[in-house]
């Protein structure tokens, strides 16, 4: 007969250490954890879950999560070595999500963003239904809330359980791109280890401003499919963040560390459109350094010295950087006139 | 994943679909693929008139595998793109088997450009097995190639038409299979990865490619009922290959319906009807949910309490608590 510990037993000690795939050094998991899952030996970045991304990039209690309750159904009854709902079970007990992305609003030090974020490990991140529909959601809320929308990709690609259905998915993230494109509406695309297949063939690719994870695997088809149709010598580094940003198609490859103060730099430069512009009239909203600040000077009154420095906060000055279109700017011009 | 597979495989395997239905969606397949089935270019020569073929993408250069230009439709111009596949050995090599490069999509989204330009409504015929995947078209960007043509679509401000004339293979075929009205040939085939990339990934056996076929419900009847594609045009007893012309006639009538049904529209109206078409695909299960951090209000007490770890003082749950990661390998490579 077993005997029952009266204890809880603490964790088994296996997963205390994590072993490094790219340098197979054994790394403490708690250093890890805090380190922000980058190898400290080799810099390798091992994949976060949606959570961690939350964390890492957005202001604390910032995000609201949004549409939490859309759940995927089986619309071709589809069967391979296990039924699919079975499959989106599996995933939901592994990650506690419902499915492979999550969407809503946060701030990045201040700025206000829609984002949306992938886990490769709730069935591969791959796209179907739900996920297109999270990321239209993401993309049309940024577009009647005028905020820029960021996407954290981290997907295999097109979901096969849901057929062409998910390969119409492409197109339905795609579209309230071309309408963001209309109203001024910036999108910034993150890549992250691996944005391959379908993701990278639709929104992933279409960011205004694109930015990738040191070393992550990008790419449209796998490297494995890549080499085995042609047969031929992959090239150094194929498929790799860096390898895009050479070949031009990636702005900017940043490191983890650094990857929120990145994002909030390119928030602050890239902001929506003031729906109110009249180019005609360069002393309404001037173009060039000098028509800007008369512009703001105008506006702002007194506040002008105050207003116009290198090093404007945010949440101060939302005004200054074009974040919340002139009216803002009027207002507190208006306000602070006694 | 394998620690959930149910015990019982016995009763997996009779849930697939019956070999029936697995031999009369491998059938489609194999005559979508058929090397006699028109190609683009025939059906250019057969349905319009003044077909004058267009070539290069302006950037790089001219990819054969994707084939397009202006024509008269019953008098009236329109643009038509298509992929063209070969049909020996030697065009087949020519035509890189009718799989884009990059190249490809970017002249399809040229003459596109040009179509908006002059008010021309386009046609466009699928009929590729896929983008190739090869490294010469990742390093010229394959995906972004493929995006930026969907996206030009889905904003196109002419009415597009779009039939599927054999095999619809995955992004290669949706970067020129956005439109007003999809049509599909009654033996065509719409998928999200080919049958035997399917079976490879899915059952880790490419010859599985059939039950695979049967599975993703590729056959235009299947694609119809999912709402993918909104009609299906009847090919001649044999198969479109036994009569080309027979088929050529029947594309023509029906894409002249099609743009009889889409009439005098406004850009505007019809492009808030195709995002709505867009929208509307796919099949979401929509319960109420919001999830929101549980948030306390921060008193000067709680700041410094949590700055010095006082107890009483918890410090509100994060984000990666509520969703931590694993690290255990989850490879499941879809397309």
């Amino acid at each position: 007969m077993r005997i029952k510990f009266p204890l809880r037993r603490r964790d088994a000690p296996a997963d205390a250490w994590t072993k490094c795939p790219s340098c197979d050094s054994q790394i403490f998991s708690k250093q890890l954890e805090r380190n922000l899952r980058v190898c400290p030996t080799c810099g390798h970045h091992f994949r976060m879950s949606i959570g961690e991304r939350i964390d890492l990039l957005l202001d604390e209690g910032s995000f609201v999560e949004r549409d939490a309750g859309l759940t995927s159904g089986d619309p071709l009854a589809f069967h391979d070595q296990k039924p699919y709902p079975d499959r989106l079970e599996a995933a939901t007990l592994k990650t506690g999500l419902r499915e492979a992305a999550v969407w809503g609003t946060g701030r990045i030090e201040g700025y206000p963003v829609a984002i949306g974020l992938f886990d490769f490990r709730f069935m591969g991140g791959s796209m179907g239904s739900v996920v297109g529909e999270k990321v239209a959601r993401c993309f049309e809320t940024a577009l009647t809330e005028r905020i820029p929308a960021l996407i954290v990709a981290a997907s295999g690609g097109a979901r096969m359980q849901e057929g062409t259905l998910s390969l119409l998915q492409l197109a339905k993230t795609t579209a309230p791109l071309a309408r963001m494109d209309m109203a001024g509406v910036p999108f910034i695309s993150l890549l992250t280890d691996p944005t391959t297949g379908g993701v990278l063939a639709s929104f992933a690719s279409l960011g205004d401003v694109i930015v990738a994870e040191p070393r992550a695997l990008i790419g449209f088809a796998g490297a494995r499919v890549a080499s085995g149709t042609v047969g031929e010598e992959l090239p150094e580094g194929f498929q790799t963040s860096e390898f895009l940003l050479e070949h031009g198609f990636v702005d900017l490859v940043v490191a983890r560390s650094d990857l929120r103060a990145e994002l909030a730099a390119l928030l602050r430069v890239l902001q929506p459109a003031p729906m109110d512009v009249d180019w005609a009239q360069g002393d309404q909203r001037g173009w060039g350094p000098i028509g800007v600040l008369s512009g703001f000077a105008e506006r702002l009154g007194g506040a002008v010295s105050e207003t116009i420095g290198i090093d404007v906060k945010p949440e101060d000055e939302g005004g200054s950087n074009g974040n919340g279109p002139t009216r803002d700017r009027t207002h507190r011009a208006e306000s602070e006139r006694p | 994943m394998s620690d959930l597979l149910p015990a019982d495989l016995e009763a997996i395997r009779n849930a697939e679909p019956g070999q029936e239905a697995i031999d009369a969606a491998w059938h489609r397949v194999q005559l979508a693929r058929h090397p006699q089935r028109p190609r683009t270019l025939d059906l250019a020569a057969r349905m319009f008139e003044g077909f004058v073929e267009l070539h290069g993408d302006r950037s790089f250069r001219e990819d054969p595998a994707i084939v397009g230009g202006p024509a008269l439709l019953d008098g009236r111009p329109v643009m038509v793109i298509g992929h063209q596949k070969g049909i020996d050995t030697e065009s087949n090599i020519f035509r890189n088997f009718g799989s884009p490069h990059p190249e490809g999509f970017r002249k399809a989204q040229r003459l596109m450009r040009l179509a908006e330009k002059l008010a021309m409504p386009v046609i466009t015929f699928l009929d590729t097995a896929g983008a190739f995947p090869g490294p010469a078209a990742e390093e010229r960007g394959q995906a972004e190639a493929i995006a930026t043509s969907i996206k030009l679509m889905t904003g196109l401000q002419v009415p597009i038409v779009v039939v599927i004339v054999g095999e619809g293979g995955s992004g290669g075929a949706l970067a020129i299979g956005v439109g007003d009205v999809v049509l599909a040939l009654e033996n065509a085939v719409y998928s999200v990865i080919s049958p035997e990339g399917c079976a490879s990934i899915l059952w880790r056996d490419p010859e599985k490619a059939p039950i695979a076929a049967a599975a993703m419900r590729m056959t235009a009847a299947d694609q119809l009922a999912l709402g993918v594609i909104d009609g299906i045009i009847e090919e001649p007893s044999d198969g479109a290959q036994a009569d080309p012309a027979a088929a050529a006639r029947a594309i023509k009538s029906a894409v002249l319906e099609a743009l009889s049904g889409i009439g005098q529209v406004t850009p505007e109206a019809l492009l808030t009807s195709r995002y709505a078409r867009l929208r509307s695909i796919g099949l979401v299960i929509e319960a109420p949910g919001e999830q929101a951090p549980p948030l306390q209000p921060v008193t000067l007490r709680r700041r410094i309490g949590r700055v010095l770890r006082l107890p009483g003082v918890p410090r509100p749950p994060r984000w990666s608590e509520i969703w931590p990661s694993t690290d255990d390998e989850a490879n499941e490579g879809d397309e």
